[in-house]
């Protein structure tokens, strides 16, 4: 029963993604040739919204359902793992059209070739936990 | 209300709706970041025993794999029962550029040339989507988070290292673009 919050919280993400159309492989190669704001406004709106938010939950020390402060963690500070990692993140993104959220969203949309861009990614996932030790960080 | 539910949303809407969807896990103690799904999943299949990466306490990241099945149940909903059939909005200048390239502009949100399930039967298609997965996979894991980790989360907490990889984003998705997606297709 305690996870059906984030079952429902995760399909209110499915309607969003979906509607919003940040799933579509169009709307990618769209943006990655800059013709349209339509992905840079979403992007853009969420950025500027989630930095207001995140400021008034540091200013007013809001807490979370179970009464704990919310805390927000600090990303390592490190330059080659980002620039890096990002950049190869990048190159997948833009041929297949789908970080890893819409991957499944699109296979509830009825995409199910989407099943092998996942199971690429969890290739990959595994490949980086092999040789992760011997990459620069 | 129905209408406007029923339209493609727009860009201000979307985005808005973004930002609840962190704020509300938040709310529930949790940070918003999907990729970290794709490691919880290598764990469970016993990745584990082999690698230590994968040798930790996945039951605590429960909560983020039944936010990935609600995302499915989520996409489903949207396509089945929220939506209109008109074409998606793409812009003519995109139409035109992946015509060139052989890709036809189908009106859906994704071609089926790429993603149907006919199109699983041809290897050369099996093999960008499988290569194009790796890459995500790869670089999301070696750069701590993707677009939901670094450049929702990781921006609106001003964090510089986001900042890096969301530049890396685009500098690989413009390199596949402009120099590679015209070698492959």
């Amino acid at each position: 029963m305690k996870f059906i919050k984030y079952i429902l919280a995760g399909t209110l993400f499915g309607i969003v993604m979906t509607k919003s159309e940040a799933v579509s492989w169009y709307r990618i190669q769209e943006m990655f040739r800059f013709q349209s704001f339509h992905m840079y406004g979403i992007i853009g709106t969420a950025v500027l919204l989630g930095i207001l938010a995140v400021y008034l939950i540091k200013k007013t020390g809001a807490r979370d359902i179970s009464g704990s402060p919310i805390v927000f963690q600090a990303k390592d500070k490190s330059y080659p793992r980002y620039l890096i990692g990002g950049t190869i993140f990048g190159l997948g993104w833009a041929l297949t059209g789908a970080c890893p959220g819409p991957m499944f969203v699109n296979l509830g949309s009825g995409y199910p070739a989407m099943i092998i861009v996942i199971l690429g990614a969890l290739l990959g996932t595994y490949l980086y936990g092999i040789i992760k030790d011997r990459l620069p960080h | 209300m129905i209408n406007f539910i029923i339209q493609p949303w727009p860009w201000y809407f979307s985005g808005t709706m973004i930002v609840l969807i962190m704020l509300i896990l938040l709310f529930f103690g949790k940070s918003f970041g999907f990729s970290s799904n794709l490691r919880t999943i290598c764990s469970i299949a016993g990745a584990g025993k082999r690698v230590k990466f994968f040798d930790f306490r996945w039951k605590e990241q429960v909560w983020n794999l039944m936010f990935l099945l609600g995302s499915i149940l989520g996409g489903f909903i949207a396509s089945s029962y929220l939506s209109d059939d008109k074409p998606l909005n793409l812009s003519v200048a995109t139409i035109s550029d992946l015509k060139k390239l052989g890709i036809n502009f189908d009106g859906g949100l994704n071609p089926q040339s790429l993603f149907s399930a006919q199109a699983m039967t041809d290897p050369g298609n099996l093999a960008i989507l499988l290569i194009g997965g790796l890459l995500v996979g790869f670089g999301s894991r070696y750069a701590g988070g993707c677009t939901s980790g670094h450049a929702i989360s990781g921006l609106s907490n001003l964090q510089v290292p986001s900042l890096i990889a969301v530049v890396g984003f685009f500098l690989g998705g413009m390199v596949m673009t402009y120099f590679i997606i015209p070698l492959i297709f």
